[in-house]
C-alpha cells in the first residue's frame, strides 16, 4: 500500500530531518572548527563561526606536549585487541545458544544483558584492587581484559541475533552431507555469518575506542589510549577550549573515517533482526 | 546397500512422546512413503533415520550394522529437506560437491560425479550461479543433485515438494519416481499429500500420532484400509461414513463407501436425497448430495451426471467395495452379503 504525500509535507519533513542531523552533528562541528581557533576567540563572546584568524598552532602545541602516536596505537591495541578476545569468546558461546538451546538459554541471555544496567561506578573499587594486586594497572593487558568484558555481553547478543537468522537445516544439510562440527563451522556458517561478525567488530571497535570511564581510571602515562589524551587537556583553571578541541578532533579522526567508511555494514548490524 | 531396521524405537521430546515404540523395516531399493497429517510424527520418525534426533529407546540398524549411535555425517544416507537447504554462499557446483569434498574425494572424479549428476538434472548451464538466482524447481534439483552424487544407501526426502507450485509438483514427482527407477536405491519419502504417497510408493506407512496405522502397498491400502483412519486418509475425493441405523443393516458400527463406488439414479436406489454442490472437472463431477439422517455424501460420477442443484436423486453403494468399521474403528474382515 502506498500512501500520496503532498510536496508541501515532504519539504517539511525534509527541513525537519536536515534540522535534526545538523543538530546532532553541530557540536562535533564546533569542536573541529574550535581548534583551529586561537585560545581568546575560542572563548570569544558572541562565537564567531567562521570568520576568525585560522591557525594551527594548537596542533602544534598538543604534538609538542603529549605523544599522539603513542595514544593513538594504545587506542588501536586496546579496542582490536578487546573486540577481537570478545569475539573469540562470543562466537561459540552466541553459537550454542542460537543452534543448542538449553531451557535456561533465555535466561542466560537476559542475565548478561542486565549486567550493562550496573553502573561500573559501582564496581570500580574492587576491579581498581584487583587491577593493582595483579600489577594491571596502566597495562595495556589491563585494558584489553576490563574492555572484553564490559563488551562481551553485546558482542553475544548480537552474534546470537545474527546466528538465529541462519536456517538451522542448513546446518543439518551439512552434518548429512557428511560435515563434522569443525567443517560446518568453517564451510558453512562462518561464511554465511561473515557479515553479521564483520559489523560485530566494526560496532565493539567503536564502543571500545570511545570507552572512557576505564580507561581514565585504570592508566596513568604508559597504557593511556586517546580517551585519556583528551582528558589530560581539560584543565580547572586557564584557556584550554582550544587545545581541547584540537586534542578531540585528532583522537575522532580515526574512529570518524573507520565510521564513515562502513556506515552500511553498521547500520545493517544495529538492525539486523528488527525486520524479517 | 539400504535396508534399514528401526526395533522399538520411541522418541520424547521432554515429557510429550511423540514417536511409541515403533517397529518397521524398509527393504532395499524400496519407495517408502510415510503419510500422515501434520504432526503425526512423520518428519520427527525421518529425522531420528537420519541421525539428526537421537531416539530415547531403541535401535536402528542400517545394512545390519547398528546405527543407533551413529552421527548423521556417518550413516551414509542423503537428505533433501523442505526448504532445499542449500549453501547460499556457494555456486551450484559447489554445493553439489559438498559431500564430495566433505568424503575428501579426488578432485577429478568430483568434478566427473558433478557433471553427470547436473546432466541428469538439466542443470549443466547453471552450474555456476548461485542458489539465490535460480526458481523453486531448480533450486530442488540442485537439492536432489547433492543427494545422488555421493551414492549413498538411501535417500531421505522431507516434504521436498510442498514449496512448489502445482504444475511443478507434478513434474518433480515424476522425476522423482524417475530417478528411483534408474538408480533402484531405497527412498524414504515423508508428505502429508496422499495423492504423492499413492502415485510414488512402493509401500506407504500411514502415521497418526506416531504410531503406525497400517504399512502396505498404496493398492492395499486403498482396497483394504485396516481402519477407519486409513480409510478416511487414503483415497480422494474422501470415503464417506455412515453410522447409526443405516450401518447396523450392513452389522457394523461404521460403513464406509468411496465417493467412485457409489451408483447414481434419478429413479430408485439404497439412499434417496437432494443434489447440492456439483463440481465439474471435465472427466469427472463429484456431487456432494444430502440425505436425510446422514452427512452428506460424495459421489463421483465418469464424466457429466446430467443432474443439478436440488434434483431428487438415489444412490446405492457397490456392495463389493463397500467397508464395515467396529465401533473402534478397526475394519471388519469379511465379505458383506
Amino acid at each position: 500500500m502506498s500512501r500520496r504525500v503532498s510536496n508541501r509535507r515532504k519539504a517539511l519533513v525534509t527541513v525537519i530531518a536536515w534540522a535534526i542531523g545538523i543538530a546532532i552533528f553541530f557540536p562535533i562541528l564546533w569542536t573541529v572548527l574550535t581548534s583551529f581557533k586561537t585560545e581568546a576567540e575560542a572563548i570569544a563572546s558572541p562565537p564567531s563561526f567562521v570568520f576568525f584568524d585560522w591557525t594551527l598552532e594548537n596542533y602544534t602545541e598538543v604534538n609538542e606536549r603529549s605523544d599522539y602516536f603513542l595514544h593513538f596505537m594504545n587506542s588501536v591495541i586496546i579496542s582490536l585487541g578487546s573486540t577481537l578476545l570478545g569475539l573469540a569468546i562470543a562466537i561459540p558461546a552466541a553459537w550454542s545458544m542460537a543452534f543448542v538451546p538449553a531451557k535456561r538459554t533465555k535466561d542466560v541471555l537476559m542475565w548478561m544483558l542486565s549486567t550493562k544496567m550496573l553502573p561500573p561506578v559501582g564496581v570500580l573499587i574492587p576491579i581498581y584492587l584487583l587491577f593493582r594486586d595483579f600489577g594491571l594497572l596502566d597495562t595495556r593487558t589491563g585494558l584489553v581484559i576490563v574492555l572484553t568484558l564490559i563488551n562481551l555481553p553485546i558482542i553475544v547478543w548480537m552474534l546470537f541475533t545474527y546466528f538465529k537468522e541462519i536456517p538451522g537445516e542448513i546446518l543439518e544439510a551439512a552434518r548429512m552431507d557428511g560435515a563434522g562440527l569443525w567443517e560446518e563451522v568453517i564451510h558453512v556458517l562462518t561464511p554465511m555469518a561473515v557479515p553479521g561478525i564483520a559489523s560485530t567488530l566494526l560496532l565493539n571497535v567503536i564502543l571500545a575506542w570511545n570507552e572512557a570511564f576505564w580507561t581514565l581510571n585504570l592508566t596513568a602515562a604508559k597504557a593511556a589510549p586517546l580517551t585519556a589524551f583528551i582528558a589530560s587537556y581539560s584543565s580547572p583553571e586557564g584557556l584550554f577550549y582550544a587545545k581541547l578541541s584540537a586534542a578531540s578532533t585528532l583522537a575522532i579522526a580515526p574512529i570518524l573515517v573507520l565510521g564513515w567508511f562502513s556506515q552500511k555494514q553498521l547500520v545493517r548490524g544495529l538492525t539486523f533482526g528488527a525486520v524479517k | 546397500m539400504g535396508k534399514i531396521s528401526l526395533k522399538q524405537v520411541t522418541k520424547a521430546f521432554g515429557d510429550a512422546e511423540v514417536i511409541p515404540p515403533l517397529d518397521l523395516d524398509i527393504n532395499e531399493g524400496e519407495f517408502v512413503v510415510f503419510v500422515g497429517p501434520s504432526g503425526c510424527g512423520k518428519s520427527t520418525l525421518l529425522r531420528l533415520i537420519a541421525g539428526l534426533e537421537d531416539v530415547s529407546s531403541g535401535t536402528i540398524e542400517i545394512d545390519g550394522q547398528n546405527a543407533t549411535e551413529v552421527p548423521p555425517a556417518k550413516r551414509g544416507l542423503a537428505m533433501v529437506f523442505q526448504s532445499y537447504a542449500l549453501y547460499p554462499h556457494m555456486s551450484v557446483r559447489k554445493n553439489i560437491a559438498f559431500p564430495l569434498k566433505m568424503a575428501k574425494m579426488d578432485p577429478a572424479e568430483q568434478e566427473r560425479r558433478v557433471t553427470a549428476a547436473a546432466k541428469v538434472l538439466n542443470l549443466t548451464d547453471y552450474l555456476d550461479r548461485r542458489p539465490g538466482q535460480l526458481s523453486g524447481g531448480q533450486r530442488q534439483r540442485v537439492a536432489i543433485g547433492r543427494a545422488i552424487v555421493r551414492e549413498p544407501a538411501a535417500f531421505l526426502f522431507d516434504e521436498p515438494l510442498s514449496n512448489l507450485d502445482a504444475a511443478l509438483r507434478v513434474n518433480m514427482r515424476l522425476e522423482i519416481s524417475e530417478l528411483h527407477q534408474s538408480l533402484a536405491t531405497t527412498m524414504i519419502y515423508v508428505t502429508h499429500d496422499q495423492v504423492e504417497a499413492m502415485t510414488m510408493a512402493d509401500k506407504i506407512v500411514v502415521l497418526r500420532a506416531g504410531r503406525i496405522e497400517q504399512v502396505g502397498t498404496p493398492l492395499e491400502l486403498y482396497r483394504t484400509p485396516a481402519n477407519q483412519f486409513v480409510a478416511g486418509f487414503i483415497g480422494s475425493p474422501k470415503m464417506n461414513f455412515i453410522t447409526g441405523e443405516e450401518a447396523a443393516r450392513f452389522g457394523a458400527h461404521t460403513i464406509g463407501i468411496r465417493p467412485e463406488h457409489c451408483v447414481l439414479s434419478t429413479t430408485d436406489g439404497t439412499w434417496k436425497g437432494k443434489v447440492g454442490v456439483a463440481e465439474h472437472l471435465g472427466s469427472d463431477t463429484f456431487l456432494y448430495v444430502t440425505v436425510p439422517g446422514m452427512d452428506p455424501l460424495t459421489v463421483r460420477v465418469q464424466g457429466e451426471a446430467g443432474v443439478h442443484h436440488g434434483d431428487t436423486v438415489f444412490i446405492s453403494p457397490v456392495a463389493e467395495n463397500l467397508h464395515r468399521f467396529e465401533a473402534n474403528g478397526l475394519a471388519i474382515r469379511q465379505a458383506t452379503a
